[in-house]
């Protein structure tokens, strides 16, 4: 079990890692800014999975519906960036909640089903409606988050840190507690008077809008909005297998999970098409060995 | 005292088939009623539209005089009503006391932390069920008793009025039953209302101030545990009463030995199933297994077809089965008609019977077809629909034909009765006699409706709590091992 203790070393982690850009390179910083705002993407979506206990195979679609109403408010109306970002969030949440409401009825694989076909259909919006939203080759944002490495790698560690200890927070509250009762046993969890859909319902929208935010500011990094980095099912399946990598129901696994599979990426770029072949190869062999993922194995010992 | 429990003309169906019929029933404030029924009867059906898992379609539930039927199960949950679920699911990374805690906290997304007395409320309710040597374990490390225990402390934490128990001692050694009854009437003395839901008068009968019998879906009886086992409809449930045995072909004297069980023991993690069970089928013989529902009938044919491990020795025609696969076990000749049928619902009656002859060569697939068409006529008529869409009789005659399309040397049937009504019973039940008078079919029944068992039967065993507590004919069932059965 996790003690008191875990708040005061994530503190102490994330200060450490505020150290990093007086001693590493600009690349290396570069590649950590894009692996917090998918440790957010992940975190997210464990919260969704390993507590509420819904698999959610679209991940990309609240994030590229924040990323994307950020990006078009930018672009056409020019509103500040931490305007568009909180826009982003909350037109996430309530893309998230016209899907699931309708899905969260179904039982067995639908949910997850339904959460597939939001992305495909996000995505086919996005390239049917090229003339706004710049189709396949995406949207030049006038505004950027930051110049500089530093900054940029700054601001997406502040905003992971401050992401991740909400969430992480919140999973081991006593609302934590009940997602988790609601998402292994529904029906235990009923008849000890909680309203599960309720507390499913909160969940997806906590995971909605972190995801939301994330993926608007990434793309304030970026400088571009593009389906490719925000909504294509490559992203999401990234974000999945970052998750579960990781280890479920853990929350910082899932973070730890993100910068591993963005930071192998990178330093297998040399291998060229082998390189995603050779990270999958890896996750794959991960999650059949070690279901628990890296943080499960080392805080449960779980094998199963 | 008042009721604190009253439900009257309860109803469920589903589909077409009416689990639950018109039923009443009513318990005061420090009452235990035993509600019983053999498998199938719906009373667990009655127990689930209690706690509002299923809606009701007609009916009314008052909880202390406030209707509750129709409410969604937390909303009941919180006028006043617990449950304690027969398999225990807690909460496998969260300690004992954070699984008590769990049930303390309120249906709120806003209070992240529990409130100062819940600890404290936790540690109380852990001493009452003498959770609290172990509060902060893992529920993975304890045994199966107090992983009971953990049950009853959640189904009690938020003091309900009313307190559901679903089959209060399965699986509890002699020692643990007297405990967990001392817990239950303890919620009597505490004027709660206790349903305990059982298959027997003799599991609850020590404990129930009352006890209702019900079968089929219907109140058959109400009173006290004597008045209930005196009742003619529950006595012929249980013992079969008045049916008599079907004439059958003279046994052979010496039968030589097809299955021989020996010492037979089965785990399920700290649950032990089976207990050293020996048994013995001859060529040609129709041996039924009797026993209730979680005696352990399931288990011991798993064990036998290899669906389960166990220690001991399962001879099958001489061969030890040891280190078999099931897949292997079966191609040897034995084949096993499981409970849950297990037929492929968007095939068509046709196919399915097809797909068990597979293996046949074409010509003899197509005679032995012929064969069983005539054996089970409604199948005849039913060969292009959808095996899904036929009655649970129909089905289950299509899970025998299937098997029987497989050439068994050693047919398993186990609880083919399950969910079935009289007039169903009686067609499958001519349709086993043809099949016993006209082929030499080896049978194994597994059944707890002995007036289905006992009729067919060369030899009967009967089950309990996973082991053989008698071995006899049919004919000396009724006087001999009839009693222990009610």
């Amino acid at each position: 079990m996790l003690k008191s203790k875990t708040f005061p070393s994530l503190v102490g982690i994330l200060l450490l890692l505020a150290l990093l850009p007086f001693g590493v390179s600009g690349y290396i910083l570069g590649l950590l800014t894009l692996g917090y705002y998918t440790a957010v993407f992940a975190m997210s979506w464990d919260l969704l999975f390993g507590f509420a206990g819904e698999v959610n195979f679209g991940p990309s679609f609240l994030i590229g519906v924040g990323a994307y109403t950020a990006g078009l408010l930018n672009h056409y109306y020019t509103w500040p960036i931490w305007a568009c970002v909180i826009s982003g969030g909350a037109m996430s949440i309530i893309a998230g909640l016209l899907l699931a409401v309708p899905a969260l009825r179904l039982k067995g694989p639908y949910f997850g089903l339904v959460t597939l076909v939001a992305v495909l259909m996000l995505q086919n919006f996005i390239v049917l409606f090229a003339g706004i939203t710049g189709g396949e080759i995406g949207l030049d944002l006038p505004d950027v988050l930051a110049v500089d490495d530093g900054s940029n790698y700054w601001i997406a560690l502040a905003f992971m840190g401050v992401s991740g200890l909400i969430l992480f927070g919140l999973s081991r509250s006593a609302v934590g507690l009940i997602l988790q009762a609601s998402g292994q046993d529904a029906v235990q969890a009923g008849a000890l008077g909680f309203n599960v859909t309720k507390h499913k319902l909160a969940a997806f929208c906590i995971s909605a809008l972190f995801s939301g935010l994330s993926g608007a500011m990434l793309i304030f990094y970026e400088g571009t909005v593009s389906v490719g980095t925000v909504v294509d099912i490559a992203v999401g399946v990234q974000v999945i297998i970052a998750a579960v990598l990781g280890g479920r129901r853990t929350i910082l696994g899932a973070a730890l999970g993100a910068v591993f599979l963005i930071g192998m990426g990178e330093m297998l770029r040399p291998l060229g098409e082998a390189s995603t072949f050779v990270v999958s190869a890896i996750a794959l062999v991960t999650i059949m060995f070690v279901p628990g993922g890296f943080l499960g194995a080392l805080l449960h010992g779980e094998k199963r | 005292m008042k009721n604190l429990l009253e439900v009257t003309g309860l109803t469920k169906r589903f589909g077409g088939l009416v689990a639950v019929k018109d039923m009443h029933l009513t318990i005061q404030g420090g009452e235990i009623l035993g509600l019983i029924g053999p498998n199938g009867s719906g009373k667990s059906t009655v127990m689930k539209l209690i706690m509002g898992i299923e809606r009701p379609n007609a009916g009314s539930v008052k909880i202390d005089g406030e209707e509750v039927a129709g409410l969604a199960s937390h909303q009941i949950a919180r006028k006043g009503v617990g449950i304690v679920f027969q398999h225990s699911r807690p909460l496998h990374r969260q300690t004992v006391l954070e699984n008590i805690k769990l049930a303390l906290l309120p249906d709120s997304l806003l209070q992240l932390f529990a409130a100062a007395h819940v600890e404290e409320r936790a540690h109380e309710i852990a001493r009452r069920v003498h959770l609290d040597h172990v509060v902060n374990r893992l529920p993975g490390t304890l045994p199966f008793a107090d992983l009971r225990r953990l049950e009853l402390a959640r189904a009690i934490a938020r003091n309900p009025k009313v307190v559901l128990v679903d089959e209060p001692f399965a699986g509890l050694t002699a020692p643990e039953v007297a405990d967990f009854s001392n817990l239950i009437a303890s919620f009597r003395e505490e004027g709660h209302a206790v349903l305990l839901v059982d298959h027997n008068v003799k599991g609850v009968a020590n404990l129930s101030d009352r006890i209702l019998a019900m079968y089929l879906g219907e109140f058959i009886t109400e009173g006290s545990a004597e008045d209930v086992m005196r009742n003619e409809t529950v006595r012929r449930v249980y013992l079969g009463g008045a049916i008599g045995h079907a004439a059958r072909p003279e046994a052979p004297e010496m039968r030589d030995e097809l299955l021989r069980v020996e010492n037979v023991s089965v785990f399920y993690g700290k649950a032990q199933a089976l207990e050293d069970v020996s048994l013995h089928v001859g060529r040609g013989e129709f041996v039924s297994v009797v026993g209730l529902n979680g005696a352990g009938k399931t288990t011991l044919f798993n064990a036998i077809s290899s669906l389960v491990p166990s220690t001991g020795v399962v001879s099958f025609d001489g061969a030890d089965l040891d280190g078999k696969t099931a897949g292997q076990i079966a191609r040897g000749g034995i084949v096993q008609c499981p409970e849950s049928r297990e037929l492929f619902g968007e095939m068509s009656v046709r196919e399915n019977l097809d797909l068990g002859g597979h293996h046949l060569p074409t010509e003899e697939a197509h005679q032995r077809l012929e064969w069983l068409l005539d054996l089970f006529p409604i199948l005849k008529t039913r060969a292009g629909q959808d095996a899904r869409t036929l009655s649970g009789g129909e089905q289950q005659m299509l899970t025998i034909a299937r098997a029987l399309m497989m050439k068994p040397r050693l047919l398993i049937l186990d609880e083919p009765t399950l969910g079935l009504a009289p007039v169903i019973l009686e067609q499958l039940s001519k349709a086993l006699e043809t099949l016993r008078q006209t082929t030499d079919i080896t049978v194994l029944l597994g059944e707890q409706n002995v007036t289905f068992a006992l009729p067919h039967a060369d030899r009967v065993y009967v089950l309990e709590h996973g082991r053989f507590v008698w071995e006899g004919p049919p004919d000396r069932f009724a006087t001999e091992a009839g009693a222990q059965f009610l």
